[in-house]
């Protein structure tokens, strides 16, 4: 009950959410919903199979070039194909990535599914297939409907708003199940020792590969959100940068737990709100990543556990001082 | 093709695959020695260009000297940094995690490009070139080739030849070797591998900023110059083998081939193409090239 509680009050928050925040906060709130969904892809790699890769924004990247390249720009597109298009378009590239990424471990594994992202950045900015460097437009947003009958219009932003809470909360519920079923059990096996799994008889491999293919096509549905909302698409979605913010998401908020990840994307957004505001940092808010720099470093030498492990960091401290005390007594 | 171009052609790929061994070097013996992933090095490369760039005009105005002796001051200086920094960030990260380390260090670039923007801005800056080596050698009938990048080539192999000789020949050379394989015996035996460590990266960040230092003058300095030096020796370190100073030469000299032909040859791919290389040999070769040290 302790666990379901704040989420639940969280989904039911982020419900009521429109109608109690301004335009510009309900905006921010679906940018974090967004990221969230990136991060909790991408928790699924690192937190539950031991896989960190440094490449995750390519699968973003491309699910956001798939669903601009593949929708017409006169008529909107069907929600049903375009969705499923653009996440199994990530989904391939995460399949073809993984692959060969997956024949390699541990540091080496860091390095080249940061390398193969760069191949996927240099393809768009290089040659002339989404916009180059300048990056393509969204004209027309998909719908879903029947006929000539529109149910959901994602080019209004209410509907849009409840869509992506809808895809954050399936996603969630998704990985939950997901980690409490046998396969989720098995990836766990993988994160704690690999090597002991092989030997009761897992091919891990596919294992892996399967892992990686589900996370890449989430990052995928991000994507789509992150192309429909903003309309517009450029390389830089690619580019590690986007990689190395969402590991920042994942670890901020704790590795290990799906709540985390949430958490994480929600902190990382709010701090480079807070970090490129005029307001609180005049005119040094134009550096805000020297800002962002150093609080990442202090978070690494100080919450070494994440923003999720703080609190039993210092229930633990309590603990300690609270034995010496009665130890001296 | 002619001969003379194809030879220009080969000499710019040896003089941008040695370039690339300076850099990825200091990254393999890191990542080799003392298990840190460190992807701040990038940043050192580019802390070296901006160097050559703010130091040679202080060193002719008030040492008298010119790109060498901004040079000298450089080298000191990153060996005094590298030691500093390894002690205030990296040192506890070798318990920890990969992951931690990551964080570490990308932190870390978001620090060193921010503060590169507020000292030096963020404007294309060209760094000229010593007087003495400004000219260029007559190749064949027609072409000619900059002495400077002879130079460079000239510089590279040097470290390359030294670096060899230390690690294979000396004492250090013998507890870093040691050091890498195992860190508790080393200790047990009597020797400092906490120092050991904090030269081993120091010595690696003076190889990266020695790099960005000569290669200045030719590629003159950017904002980000450092993100794309960095990936590319990942690629370089990847193919070459973690911790192998021969796969590193061997790995840098290959990408710098496929880069400077690919460019000639395919310029639309010319960008994925080391990646393409990179994905071949994983086919091949999981471990890269040279699996052990």
């Amino acid at each position: 009950m302790t666990r379901t509680l704040p989420v639940a009050l969280a989904v039911v928050g982020l419900a009521v959410f429109p109608w109690l925040g301004g335009k510009f906060y309900v905006d921010l709130a679906m940018t974090v919903m967004i990221l969230a969904i990136f991060a909790l892809s991408l928790e699924l790699l690192v937190g539950r199979t031991g896989l960190v890769s440094f490449g995750h924004a390519a699968f973003f990247g491309v699910g956001a070039y798939a669903t601009v390249l593949l929708s017409s720009k006169s008529a909107a597109p069907s929600l049903l194909w375009l969705l499923p298009a653009a996440m199994g378009a990530a989904a391939l590239l995460a399949a073809a990535i993984g692959a060969l990424s997956l024949r390699t471990r541990g540091i080496y594994f860091i390095m080249v599914t940061l390398a193969f992202a760069q191949m996927a950045y240099y393809v768009f900015h290089d040659t002339k297939l989404g916009g180059g460097s300048d990056g393509i437009y969204l004209y027309v947003k998909p719908v879903m409907g029947l006929g000539s009958a529109v149910w959901l219009d994602l080019d209004h932003p209410l509907p849009f708003y409840f869509f992506t809470l809808g895809c954050l909360a399936a996603v969630f519920a998704f990985l939950a199940m997901l980690s409490r079923s046998p396969y989720g059990h098995a990836l766990a096996g993988i994160r704690a020792n690999e090597q002991r799994m092989r030997a009761a008889g897992f091919s891990t491999y596919p294992y892996k590969l399967a892992a990686f293919i589900v996370a890449g096509a989430l990052a995928g549905l991000a994507g789509f959100l992150y192309a429909v909302k903003d309309g517009f698409v450029n390389p830089e979605i690619l580019a590690w940068h986007q990689s190395g913010s969402v590991l920042l998401m994942v670890i901020l908020g704790g590795i290990g737990s799906w709540r985390g990840a949430v958490i994480g994307a929600f902190a990382f957004v709010a701090l480079k709100e807070l970090f490129q505001s005029d307001v609180v940092f005049g005119a040094f808010a134009r550096h805000w990543q020297l800002l962002l720099g150093l609080t990442i470093i202090a978070a690494v030498a100080l919450m070494p556990n994440g923003l999720i492990g703080v609190a039993a960091q210092l229930r633990a401290r309590r603990r300690a001082s609270a034995t010496k005390i009665a130890h001296a007594g | 093709m002619t001969l003379a171009t194809f030879l220009v052609q080969c000499l710019n790929a040896l003089q941008y695959g040695l370039l690339l061994f300076l850099v990825a070097s200091g990254l393999t013996l890191i990542f080799g020695i003392m298990g840190v992933i460190n992807l701040a090095h990038g940043s050192f490369y580019m802390i070296g260009a901006y160097m050559a760039y703010a130091l040679s005009p202080w060193a002719a105005a008030h040492l008298g000297g010119g790109f060498f002796t901004a040079l000298g001051i450089g080298l000191v200086l990153s060996v005094a940094f590298g030691y500093v920094l390894e002690w205030m960030f990296i040192s506890y990260l070798y318990e920890r995690e990969h992951l931690q380390q990551v964080l570490m260090t990308y932190g870390l670039i978001l620090v060193f490009e921010e503060v590169r923007s507020i000292l030096a801005g963020d404007d294309v800056h060209g760094v000229a070139a010593p007087a003495w080596l400004a000219g260029s050698v007559p190749l064949g009938g027609l072409m000619t080739y900059p002495v400077y990048r002879l130079f460079m080539s000239a510089v590279c192999v040097a470290v390359a030849i030294g670096l060899f000789f230390v690690i294979a020949r000396t004492r250090l050379g013998m507890a870093i070797r040691a050091g890498a394989s195992n860190r508790e015996m080393v200790q047990s035996l009597g020797i400092d591998i906490r120092f050991v460590y904090r030269v081993v990266f120091a010595a690696g960040v003076a190889l990266a900023v020695l790099a960005g230092m000569i290669a200045a003058p030719v590629s003159s300095v950017y904002p980000g110059m450092g993100n794309q030096v960095l990936i590319i020796c990942f690629v370089v370190v990847v193919i070459g083998g973690i911790g192998s100073i021969r796969g590193a030469l061997v790995a840098a000299l290959l990408v710098g081939i496929v880069d400077t032909f690919g460019k000639v040859f395919f310029p639309q791919a010319a960008g994925m193409l080391v990646y393409v290389l990179m994905a071949a040999i994983l086919l091949w070769r999981p471990e890269g090239l040279f699996r052990h040290a």
